[in-house]
């Protein structure tokens, strides 16, 4: 198919010259376009909650957020804070996310329950994924180098400001800002498994 | 068979007298809330919650210490307490915290535990966020000089 594809291709540009070039140029940016295309509508809140492993547990949770609604209308959707936009870990990622399409099939998360006995694991990747980029994502809207701390609250300010000096990055911090958290271990009560104090408070990297 | 009919008469005027007696009584009786109880509640208003200040002083000796901070978004569920997440004793000196207080350790048979009793859980049931809403009644509380 590709070799009768080249020989044709090779002749016809040999007979045609410019006229090829043109229709491949073409076909090219149709191909691309169309690629582009598809990648971004899988990127669209829709796609996101046209499963209800995501409408009926994340997405709910995300509802209630900052992110979803707030006084200016400016939103992050799911891909805003869950793909990254680079082209390289963008490709990476959406190859990495063909395996929740096994998933998918396995009805591994397809019950709330299910979700919930899941939840651990799953905010864990995603932690960990963040911290490895410095939170590029939040990065994408929200830059330290940009924060007026005169206006910010009088916590916020210390933290941010302490944050940046310990070369910490906004995960470390900000988990649980858009969905429920998993258990997390704070000593009160019975005993369960849940996230341990030091990956919920990573220690600072310089100390 | 004249008189029962002529006592069921007057005492069915009677009642209807009453009714219309307590009628305007009840009308009188105004409740804070603006509308009557068995209406639709009014929209509670646009207040915000104040931003973040100093601890604020107690207005009695018992009062359990006010937010002194915004809260919205604050989980509070079976996972994860956003308050003991800065109170607690294991976190307050980082966060810059007010610790939680000893007598929230006891359990309800006033055993000692290592953190706060599980019936302590939901902060937010006694120590209340501020917002800007205007009183709704005039108050004139004064504590006992001794304890002011």
């Amino acid at each position: 198919m590709s070799d009768d594809n080249k020989k044709s291709l090779w002749q016809k540009l040999r007979a045609l010259g410019l006229g090829t070039i043109a229709v491949a140029f073409t076909a090219g940016i149709i191909f691309w376009g169309g690629f582009n295309t598809v990648m971004e509508w899988t990127n669209t809140e829709q796609f996101c909650i046209s499963c209800h492993e995501m409408r009926d547990n994340v997405y709910e949770e995300y509802r209630n957020t900052i992110h979803y609604q707030n006084r200016t209308g400016v939103r992050a959707i799911c891909s805003d804070c869950h793909v990254p936009r680079e082209w390289v870990p963008k490709m990476i990622r959406k190859i990495q996310a063909t395996r929740e399409l096994y998933g998918k099939v396995m009805g591994t998360i397809d019950t709330p329950e299910k979700f919930e006995a899941h939840r651990l694991r799953l905010a864990e990747n995603e932690w960990r994924r963040m911290r490895a980029n410095n939170s590029q994502e939040c990065r994408n809207c929200h830059s330290f180098e940009y924060f007026d701390y005169s206006v910010q609250g009088r916590r916020s300010n210390q933290a941010h400001q302490s944050g940046l000096a310990e070369g910490k990055t906004c995960i470390d911090c900000h988990k649980g800002i858009a969905h429920s958290l998993p258990p997390i271990e704070q000593d009160i009560g019975l005993e369960r498994p849940a996230v341990t104090p030091d990956v919920f408070h990573p220690p600072s990297t310089q100390q | 068979m004249n008189r029962k009919t002529r006592n069921l008469v007057l005492a069915l005027i009677a009642s209807l007298g009453l009714g219309a007696a307590g009628a305007p009584l009840a009308q009188t009786v105004s409740s804070v809330r603006g509308v009557d109880v068995s209406a639709p509640e009014p929209a509670p208003g646009n207040f915000r919650q104040l931003p973040d200040s100093p601890p604020i002083p107690r207005d009695y000796v018992q009062q359990p210490p006010l937010v002194p901070h915004k809260v919205e978004g604050y989980e509070v569920t079976v996972n994860f307490n956003k308050c003991m997440d800065c109170h607690s004793w294991t976190r307050y000196l980082e966060a810059g915290a007010t610790k939680v207080s000893l007598t929230h350790f006891k359990d309800r048979d006033g055993g000692e535990l290592s953190n706060i009793s599980p019936r302590r859980y939901f902060c937010l049931q006694c120590h209340v966020p501020q917002t800007d809403a205007r009183p709704l009644v005039e108050n004139t509380f004064r504590p006992a000089t001794g304890v002011r």
